[in-house]
């Protein structure tokens, strides 16, 4: 009789909790887990090398597809790359958008992944609450640029354009009576702004709502307390960001301690959890949305009360506006030059970094003095914290292996780039 | 004229009476759990196939039956068609001890719970031998979680039973309900209270439901048992989970609430202004008010994990049972139930 000691299982590539494309091969003792191996690049679409044969803009909706539910804070780190290497500033109100579409973006971020942890653990409702809520998000996203997911919003020198005085509103269609689209569109009526502030009213008490499902849930603390205890001492030695790194107690956010944009203008809290554990970044991500919606009232706040330009007024980098460059010669060049060829950036390195919802998302930027990047290479969050799979869950059983896993916060977007 | 039939035809024909409303409610149970799921979740769920989607679960048997049948190539072709046929058998089979209402029971046997409990018990088979033959990883994965499951959740169930088996002093289970006659107060609920609870719990578990779906498990371990099945097969275990669903509702309702009888027995005025109402319709709002229960605990909770459940088991369910029974006993002994 051959020797039954081991059990080696292929989890993934097509597993409903892999999160995409991951690929472990587990070996196993009855249910309990010896061995991690883990197989990534199952998505690799060779985004860095892509990005050496463009002109710098192009590049910018590569980032949204990289890590695919933070959109708009990868392209923030770029963009800011692109902006240090031109020394350019852009506008103080294009700041305040970033920022409040960054936040907007954490809380996307956060919400797919409290739903997407609740559905591992089984409870499946809590993934559609969630899928609820982003779904405002999402249009806030289409008013700005046209696109729910793949935005393309954050331009080198500001922001593709302001933000819209009125909101998409649902069409009246056969499978709705006109009474329940008068009832969706009731909060469509104003300006984006508005629309935000109204979501941002309610979404508190939806927060509340999904605690009252887990929080305190018997069955959530059983299967998250004390699994996947990431100690400080390793989460400094494996490089770890962002909420994984403050579940460990140690305070950490580039938001506070390397300030871009406006941050340092904006009051907002960083939790910290105590023991690393799943449970700790779990409490610490739903704290993260709350101090959000913070950040995105004051940022209305400043918004409503500071109107200007969104776009730097350096012609080299931002395009002009159509209707001048119809009779003004210069303009027509400057158009002419920046959709062939694009800008120039002097030779130089630099890297940027900015505090992405699962972490440190840095972007390192050679140029040579050509309109393409010499080299781009993306700094990923879950790369690093993916890391630790291995040494997290031995000895634990599948079940904690999956609450792991998503409790990490993985999206192959960036992982494989 | 139902004198001059014979005896098998008359038993026939009840089979017939009590099988086809069973499989048109297991049929509009996948269907509840659709819209329930919806509901709780904020959607609409299925209203595409016939009026509110009413026809929804016969165009889920038509595709099913419409697929062809796929052998794993590894698998025990044999052990691998058994195991649906088993599981399913046993799910329907049950049904023939309940008793809708007085004197209409397929089976009226003595030894009703003891059956119940064996066929339900056989039921688990299915899921063991769907692991084994099936020859895949996470197949086997789902078996041996049923398997651990069944052993330690069996015993629970069985104790909770056994605080019935003591207040009725029968095992035929119209008997145990004419003994809850005269009003909700004298229900078996109330003196059983934590077996109740603990019966539901076991329920939940044998029927392999959310929180403790772990033989299915489909984020750790894809479908389990299930996962090498398509087509037919799939759906008989389908068909069997949620007729073992119902078949707890319905046992449920005939141990815990009074099978047949109206809550308002006995009570003034109430009394005779639901008398109208046919018995057998208390006992079909009792049980669809079981089955509702376990479908919004399935959309509520998390899952336990494999090792959670053993210590659920064994450390709180069978304990809670134990500590019951010699409770109920004495009190029994004593003349106050």
């Amino acid at each position: 009789m051959s020797d039954l000691s081991h059990y080696t299982v292929n989890f993934g590539p097509q597993h409903p909790s892999a999160h995409g494309v991951l690929r472990l091969i587990l070996e196993l003792k009855g249910e309990v887990i010896t061995d991690v191996d883990t197989h990534i690049g199952l998505l690799h679409r060779a985004t860095e090398k892509l990005a050496e044969s463009k002109p710098f803009n192009h590049s910018i909706g590569y980032m949204d597809r990289l890590d695919y539910v933070s959109m708009m804070c990868n392209e923030h780190a770029y963009v800011m790359a692109i902006e240090q290497l031109l020394g350019v500033n852009p506008p103080k109100r294009a700041q305040y958008i970033r920022v409040m579409f960054d936040e907007i973006t954490r809380i996307l971020n956060h919400l797919m992944w409290l739903g997407a942890h609740a559905m591992d653990l089984g409870a499946v409702s809590v993934f559609l609450y969630c899928f609820q809520a982003r779904e405002d998000l999402m249009d806030c996203y289409e008013a700005v640029s046209g696109a729910r997911m793949h935005a393309t919003y954050y331009r080198p020198g500001g922001v593709y354009r302001d933000l819209p005085n009125s909101m998409p509103n649902y069409e009246p269609n056969r499978w709705r009576t006109e009474k329940e689209i008068e009832i969706l569109n009731e909060n469509r009526q104003g300006s984006l702004l508005d629309f935000v502030e109204n979501f941002i009213k309610a979404f508190p008490g939806k927060i509340d709502e999904y605690e009252n499902l887990l929080t305190d849930n018997r069955i959530w603390k059983q299967r998250t307390v004390d699994i996947g205890i990431v100690s400080p001492s390793l989460a400094r030695k494996l490089g770890f960001s962002g909420p994984m790194l403050r579940g460990s107690g140690i305070n950490w956010d580039l938001r506070k301690d390397q300030p871009y944009a406006v941050y340092n203008e904006l009051d907002f809290d960083v939790p910290l959890g105590s023991k690393g554990d799943c449970y700790d970044r779990y409490l610490i991500r739903i704290e993260e949305m709350r101090q959000s919606t913070r950040i995105i009232e004051q940022c209305i706040a400043w918004l409503r009360a500071n109107p200007g330009p969104v776009m730097t007024n350096n012609k080299k980098v931002a395009p002009p506006k159509r209707i001048k460059m119809k009779d003004d010669m210069e303009a027509l060049i400057h158009h002419f030059k920046l959709f062939t060829e694009g800008y120039i950036i002097p030779p130089g390195e630099t890297y940027a970094a900015v505090e992405h919802p699962k972490g440190e998302f840095g972007i390192y930027l050679v140029s040579d003095g050509s309109n393409k990047p010499y080299r781009l290479k993306i700094r990923p969050a879950g790369f690093t914290h993916l890391q630790a799979l291995g040494e997290l869950s031995k000895g634990l059983m599948i079940a904690d292996l999956v609450t792991i896993l998503s409790s990490i916060d993985v999206v192959f977007g960036d992982i494989d780039r | 004229m139902i004198n001059n039939l014979s005896p098998i035809t008359f038993l026939f024909i009840k089979i017939i009476a009590i099988l086809v409303p069973v499989l048109i409610c297991i049929a509009y149970y996948t269907l509840a759990e659709r819209k329930v799921a919806a509901y709780i979740q904020g959607r609409v769920g299925a209203n595409r196939v016939g009026f509110r989607g009413l026809l929804q679960p016969f165009a889920d048997a038509l595709k099913f039956l419409n697929k062809e049948y796929i052998y794993p190539a590894a698998s025990n072709p044999i052990l691998f068609t058994l195991a649906p046929i088993l599981s399913v058998t046993t799910a329907i089979a049950g049904w023939a001890v309940i008793p809708v209402s007085p004197g209409f029971v397929v089976a009226d046997i003595d030894a009703g719970l003891l059956y119940l409990f064996a066929v339900t018990s056989l039921g688990a088979y299915g899921v063991i031998i769907a692991g084994w033959a099936s020859n895949s990883k996470y197949a086997i994965f789902g078996a041996m979680r049923s398997m651990a499951q069944v052993i330690s959740y069996e015993i629970a169930m069985g104790f909770a039973l056994v605080g019935v088996l003591l207040l009725s002093g029968s095992m035929n289970l119209s008997h145990i309900v004419e003994g809850q006659a005269g009003g909700i107060w004298h229900w078996y609920i109330w003196p059983l209270l934590p077996l109740f609870i603990v019966f539901i719990v076991c329920g939940l578990a044998e029927t392999n439901r959310l929180p403790f779906d772990l033989a299915e498990g489909e984020a750790e371990i894809v479908a389990g048992y299930l996962v090498e099945y398509g087509g037919v097969g799939f759906m008989l275990f389908f068909l069997s989970e949620y007729s073992n669903m119902l078949l707890v509702s319905a046992l449920g309702a005939t141990l815990f609430l009074g099978g047949w009888h109206s809550p308002f027995e006995s009570i003034l005025f109430l009394s005779s202004l639901t008398s109208f109402v046919p018995v057998f319709v208390w006992f079909i709002l009792k049980t669809f008010f079981m089955a509702f229960i376990l479908l919004w605990v399935r959309w509520t909770f998390p899952r336990y994990r494999y090792d959670q459940l053993m210590m659920m088991g064994w450390k709180a369910l069978i304990p809670t049972t134990l500590m019951w029974l010699p409770i109920v006993a004495i009190f029994i002994k004593l003349g106050v139930l």
